[in-house]
């Protein structure tokens, strides 16, 4: 049987872990490549560096980070932000990036899944969506880190990315993230239950039972938090003995 | 010298990384002398079946591929695994390498998510040694779409999703495919990657 994944993301800017609390108030929180061997060693079924530097320097020194994670850490590296065109993501896989999470561009030219995909292969085209919600069952997808609205339905760019080939989805709710009151069931019952391919929950974790209860409620295949392991609130084998011990099936 | 195929596909440096972790000497190569020279060889790749075949078509290394894998340990991972079969039907019928007998089809199986993304258990099925020091509840990392059909004789571990993957074929003799990604599959893995470089 499939286990269900646990991925801890590390946000990275000018070669340092940060971590920010609803996009913003940012703290530095340590070396990427240790922190990534740190996750290796818990257990941790993929990682997800996510780069949030602005300049083309930076990128640079974020590229380094990934190749060098990538020569001490042999478990799925998947890599977002900044990624615009179909040579960056040459660049990344290139990197050692074993995925891509592309967002606010995916929602400006969705072409680039296309493409992206039609290259690469679906299995290394993730699509990241920060969603948030407008009415009862309806939400509307944002870029530029939550910031802009773009009056885009959550469902119907669902199913778009997933006739464009995307291989997962990374399903953030803007409402449940940095609460730590749990992932947005809701939201995450309704991507489930509208696409076949893989959905990893992200957003709200901030307790052990938010992963649990996750896997029961909903069809993610995985859960990934980021704060909740840098601060070392919880290890990602705590998580998985406590999934286990629920009868969640995990490696 | 193990020689890694590069033919423009796939991240071929994730199993160069988990090579050189594990201390054995290797290369990424494309040329018919080099795979001759090696002493074992690795085919990688992730894509489509039609489109790596046709690579290794136009790279002339087909041949040479046939005739190696009948001498030294040689190793199929991911796609790398599905072209050692006689067809596959990704997009259009297209002939593979034919080293093991069958076929790569869809897992077109009902209300099943694909790609087969994560990581799923080993089941031993026959003697293989490539997991002698794999125990019995060991998982190893997949994401793929189409899965192998061949005799139960070739399968040296399967997983379950959707029915039976299979997850390591063996032909006997020297022909491996694995269709998870052993570079990516943590201890497990590497414990994998290091009985087949043992084999030479």
């Amino acid at each position: 049987m499939l286990a269900k994944r646990i991925i801890p993301c590390l946000d990275v800017r000018n070669g340092k872990v940060v971590k920010g609390v609803n996009f913003e108030g940012i703290r530095d929180v340590g070396d990427p490549v240790e922190c990534a061997e740190e996750y290796d060693r818990q257990g941790a079924d993929e990682i997800v560096f996510y780069d949030i530097t602005a300049s083309f320097e930076g990128r640079g020194v974020f590229l380094d980070v990934v190749r060098e994670t990538a020569k001490k850490v042999f478990v799925p590296l998947t890599v977002g932000g900044g990624i615009k065109t179909v040579d960056d993501i040459r660049e990344t896989l290139r990197a050692g990036a074993d995925k891509v999470s592309v967002n606010s561009q995916a929602v400006k030219n969705p072409q680039l899944i296309k493409e992206g995909a039609d290259i690469f292969g679906s299995q290394c085209i993730c699509v990241g969506i920060d969603a948030k919600k407008i009415a009862d069952h309806k939400w509307t997808v944002y870029i530029n880190g939550g910031r802009v609205d773009m009056g885009l339905d959550l469902i119907d760019w669902v199913h778009q990315i997933e006739k464009l080939g995307a291989g997962e989805i990374c399903l953030n709710s803007i409402d449940a993230d940095g609460t730590k009151n749990g992932f947005d069931i809701e939201m995450l019952k309704a991507v489930c239950d509208n696409c076949t391919i893989p959905v990893i929950a992200s957003g709200g974790a901030g307790k052990i039972d938010d992963f649990s209860e996750v896997f029961e409620k909903t069809g993610a295949t995985a859960a990934l938090a980021a704060s909740l392991f840098h601060f070392k609130e919880l290890t990602v084998q705590q998580v998985k003995e406590h999934c286990r011990s629920k009868g969640v099936i995990v490696r | 010298m193990i020689a890694v195929i590069d033919y423009g596909a796939g991240n071929i440096f994730s199993v160069k990384n988990a090579l050189d972790h594990l201390g054995f000497e290797n290369e990424l190569v494309s040329d018919c002398d080099s795979i001759k020279s090696a002493d074992a060889v690795i085919l990688p790749g992730v894509g489509a079946f039609p489109s790596a075949m046709k690579m290794l078509e136009q790279s002339g290394l087909i041949e040479t591929i046939k005739e190696e894998a009948a001498k030294k340990p040689f190793l199929g991972i991911c796609l790398g695994m599905q072209l050692i079969f006689e067809k596959g039907y990704e997009f259009e019928e297209y002939s593979g390498l034919g080293l093991i007998n069958g076929s790569v089809r869809y897992m077109d199986e009902p209300n099943l998510i694909i790609p087969h993304m994560g990581w799923n258990k080993l089941e031993k099925l026959n003697d293989c040694p490539l997991l002698e020091n794999v125990g019995d509840d060991e998982y190893v990392y997949f994401v793929h779409s189409y899965k192998a059909h061949c005799d139960d004789k070739n399968i040296a571990a399967y997983s379950e999703y959707g029915g039976c993957v299979p997850a390591l074929v063996y032909d006997g003799k020297y022909v491996f495919g694995a269709q998870f990604h052993p570079e990516k599959s943590g201890e497990t893995g590497l414990k994998i990657l290091k009985s087949f470089g043992g084999l030479i």
